[in-house]
């Protein structure tokens, strides 16, 4: 009888219990309907106020603009969070899609990692909209378009390339300063570039770039299939292309004693801008904005109408909209004024990130730009030459950022962490690669 | 109230043809029944009590676990969710990959790294701390204070500090002539780099609990020790150690559960948080978010990553046990001891 009844009651007791904690959690999803069908109220009511967050990462020329959209939507609040660097952004938002929750309103993609959450296109609203076709570059539309013609991201900016330099250790080696001068000296192919950096640093105390993955990042946006065929067959890195790339970028920065070795964005890489530690750098218009904040202060910094091997764009990025959001509308509207060709030329004006809006890259605003910082240097002009002189297209697919990480690592392990030579550390690239089961 | 009513009133019915079992029988049963309450109150209301706790352990600690198992036996991406089921493919994976294996070397290493001087200088500052001091209680909150700075923050600054070009803590190295040291290319360096900062956060908090323990001790055990002519270094080692061996069990424990998941400090180690390009100081839980979260996104190798923890934290967990019981009793020996004195 007892031991009948026991388990019994265990169980209703038991029950209870779950009945408790499930009306608890009933009750907590009851205040969240509530407070979301708040929220849908305030899109009826346009006076009620809401509040909009924008992820993005790096710099984007944003501060002043957001000001301005609060001042013209006085019911709307908006709140950037930046991440640091793009790898940083990337974490996050994959998180956060896979948890299906603390999605910002807008998040900004990089053009490196658009092709894999292309593949989840389902998180993200649709924001084709008529009036403003026609607004981007083709390519730039087309690459954040789905096959079913889904357009998940407003263009901001493209990353063609330049030279950035400090004029002032140029001309302690003895280097021309001019920055016209110096677009003569570097016209040519790598080699050239990596000759000349052999001069400069026969004659200085400093290294002539920065990274060897920075410099291998701009070789490698030269090259119209790098890691995958434009169907997105993978193509691995395990072929000339790729490890001819490899081999001369190390052979610049290790056995040619050209690089600072410094890994991007580390702390010393940011510190390095103050004690000028290596001359030059691949610059796209969006690095413009970083190298003045790292190295406020710093005299002498340039920039030449030249790139090595022609032109190049590295990066760029894209506003999106995920279904999550509680403001599809609202949200939408704000990323379209943001990459606006009157917006994104304020944001260039701010940080240099050079627009993809056809408008805007023909205003004379643009044109007529220059950055004090710079030495007064004609960005404006420059950069949309560099940008005329962008041939390839790189194609960039669903496993473009999870290849080109392993073949990054393996840069740093030679360049700056110096654990490995380039051989042996090709070796730690191709298990990576192999890692990854995509071959 | 309304139901009890009636049963007090069965007994005058007991004459009524359609209830054949005698009144004498009921009233034992009464009885009985009042017993059975009685003692199921005793023996289920415990049980009652702590009930609670293991339903919330059901639905956030058990039901993850296997849940977790069901993942890890599945191809599962990050965003694109359940695909087949592969058996224990992903078990497989993991362990021939050379990176899990280097990812246990360095867990243990900082683990090791960092637990073994945190309990010694805990114990050190405890110590300090229990002596005759003005303003203790400042300095006991001083000791605290590490602690209630968060984890992120505590990395973000030792990060900068350990910088490897330009960080201060070269630098100061540089002052006395010593070469600079490669925090972030040297795995054994990263790994002193890292403990230091688990050091820095923890050490003050354990040589709280050490310092409760220590206030503990019976004051006579000293008498008797002064009586006995031991120094005070006599006494810290004879008496005191002794006396603390469970606290130092204790913490010891918390130390290891800690020191084995260990994931802020050496994520937040440098600007990619992948546990350096040579995997210097990649953990196993690093491991494990990149496996789910990095470039594989594969949710079901990452769940096999942590099943694989939980079996090596349970491993550990038995050992600690076993050691627990031998200087539980040894312990006891001591107070004996003590107390016969």
């Amino acid at each position: 009888m007892r031991t009948t009844r026991k388990p019994w009651l265990t169980a209703t007791v038991g029950m209870a219990g779950l009945a408790l904690i499930a009306t608890g959690c009933s009750s907590g999803s009851a205040d969240d309907d509530g407070a979301s069908t708040g929220g849908g109220g305030e899109d009826g009511g346009s006076d009620e106020q809401i509040t909009l967050t924008v992820a993005t990462f790096n710099e984007f020329g944003y501060e002043d603009l957001i000001t301005e959209y609060m001042e013209l939507n006085p019911n709307i609040t908006v709140e950037q969070k930046k991440a640091a660097t793009a790898d940083e952004a990337r974490d996050n938002l994959n998180t956060r899609l896979a948890a299906g929750s603390g999605l910002s309103d807008v998040e900004a993609l990089e053009v490196d990692w658009l092709a894999e959450l292309l593949q989840y296109s389902d998180n993200f609203n649709d924001l084709s909209d008529p009036e403003i076709e026609g607004r981007w570059l083709d390519w730039k539309t087309e690459a954040a378009t789905t096959a079913d013609g889904k357009l998940i991201g407003y263009g901001t900016d493209v990353g063609p390339e330049a030279i950035c330099y400090r004029a002032d250790l140029f001309e302690e080696a003895g280097l021309p300063t001019d920055r016209e001068e110096v677009a003569t000296l570097l016209e040519g192919d790598w080699e050239n570039y990596f000759s000349v950096g052999e001069d400069f640093v026969a004659s200085s105390d400093s290294a002539w770039f920065d990274s060897a993955g920075a410099t291998y990042q701009a070789m490698i946006n030269q090259v119209e299939n790098a890691y995958e065929e434009d169907d997105a067959t993978v193509i691995g890195i395990d072929h000339a292309t790729v490890k001819d790339i490899y081999d001369d970028v190390l052979d610049a920065s290790v056995d040619r004693e050209l690089s600072a070795h410094l890994g991007q964005w580390s702390d010393d890489w940011n510190a390095a801008f103050q004690n000028g530690a290596f001359a030059t750098m691949a610059c796209p218009g969006w690095m413009l904005g970083i190298i003045e904040g790292n190295a406020a202060g710093v005299e002498g910094w340039d920039i030449a109408d030249v790139f090595p091997n022609g032109g190049g764009n590295w990066g760029g990025s894209y506003l999106t909209v995920p279904t999550h959001t509680e403001h599809p509308e609202e949200a939408m509207a704000l990323a379209q004024w943001l990459t606006a060709p009157e917006q994104q030329v304020k944001a260039f004006e701010a940080k240099g990130t050079f627009p993809s809006q056809v408008e805007a890259l023909e205003s004379d605003e643009l044109l007529s730009m220059t950055d004090e910082f710079f030495n007064e240097a004609p960005t404006g002009q420059i950069l949309a030459n560099r940008a005329d002189a962008v041939t390839a297209t790189p194609f960039k697919g669903p496993n473009y950022f999870a290849i080109h990480q392993t073949v990054a690592d393996a840069l740093t392990r030679v360049d700056v962490d110096q654990t490995d030579d380039a051989a042996s550390s090709w070796e730690k690239a191709l298990t990576a690669y192999n890692e990854l089961g995509l071959g | 109230m309304s139901v009890t009513a009636p049963v007090g009133t069965e007994p005058e019915q007991s004459g009524s043809p359609t209830e054949p079992p005698p009144p004498p029988d009921r009233s034992d049963r009464r009885q009985n029944l009042r017993n059975l309450r009685g003692k199921l109150d005793v023996r289920l209301s415990p049980y009652l009590y702590i009930a609670p706790f293991f339903l919330v352990f059901a639905v956030v600690g058990l039901f993850p676990l296997a849940y977790t198992a069901y993942v890890s036996v599945h191809d599962w991406h990050l965003i694109g969710g359940q695909g087949e089921a592969v058996g224990l493919q992903n078990y497989i994976d993991v362990v021939q990959s050379p990176v899990f294996l280097q990812a246990l070397r360095n867990t243990f290493s900082i683990f090791l790294l960092s637990s073994v001087p945190q309990v010694l200088l805990a114990i050190t500052i405890a110590a300090v701390l229990d002596g005759n001091l003005r303003a203790k209680t400042f300095w006991r909150m001083g000791v605290l204070l590490p602690y209630v700075v968060a984890p992120v923050a505590v990395a973000l600054i030792f990060s900068r500090l350990f910088a490897d070009q330009a960080g201060m803590i070269n630098s100061l190295l540089g002052t006395i002539g010593i070469e600079p040291i490669r925090w972030h290319a040297d795995a054994l360096a990263s790994h002193v780099a890292i403990a230091s900062m688990v050091n820095f956060r923890w050490t003050g908090y354990n040589a709280l609990i050490f310092l409760a323990a220590m206030q503990a001790i019976p004051r006579d055990l000293y008498e008797a020790a002064v009586l006995d002519g031991a120094s005070r270094v006599r006494q810290f080692f004879s008496v005191t150690v002794p006396m603390l061996r469970p606290t130092i069990i204790f913490v010891v424990i918390t130390a290891t559960v800690g020191g084995l998941q260990i994931f802020d400090e050496p994520r937040m180690f440098d600007q990619f948080g992948r546990g350096g390009s040579d995997n210097q100081w990649l953990t196993t839980t690093l491991y494990l978010y990149d496996l789910g979260w990095g470039a594989q996104k594969s949710f079901g190798k990452a769940a096999a990553v942590a099943w694989l923890l939980f079996l090596i934290i349970i491993v550990i967990g038995l050992i600690n046990f076993a050691i627990t019981r031998r200087i539980a009793s040894s312990a006891q020996a001591v107070k004996k001891h003590g107390g016969a004195r």
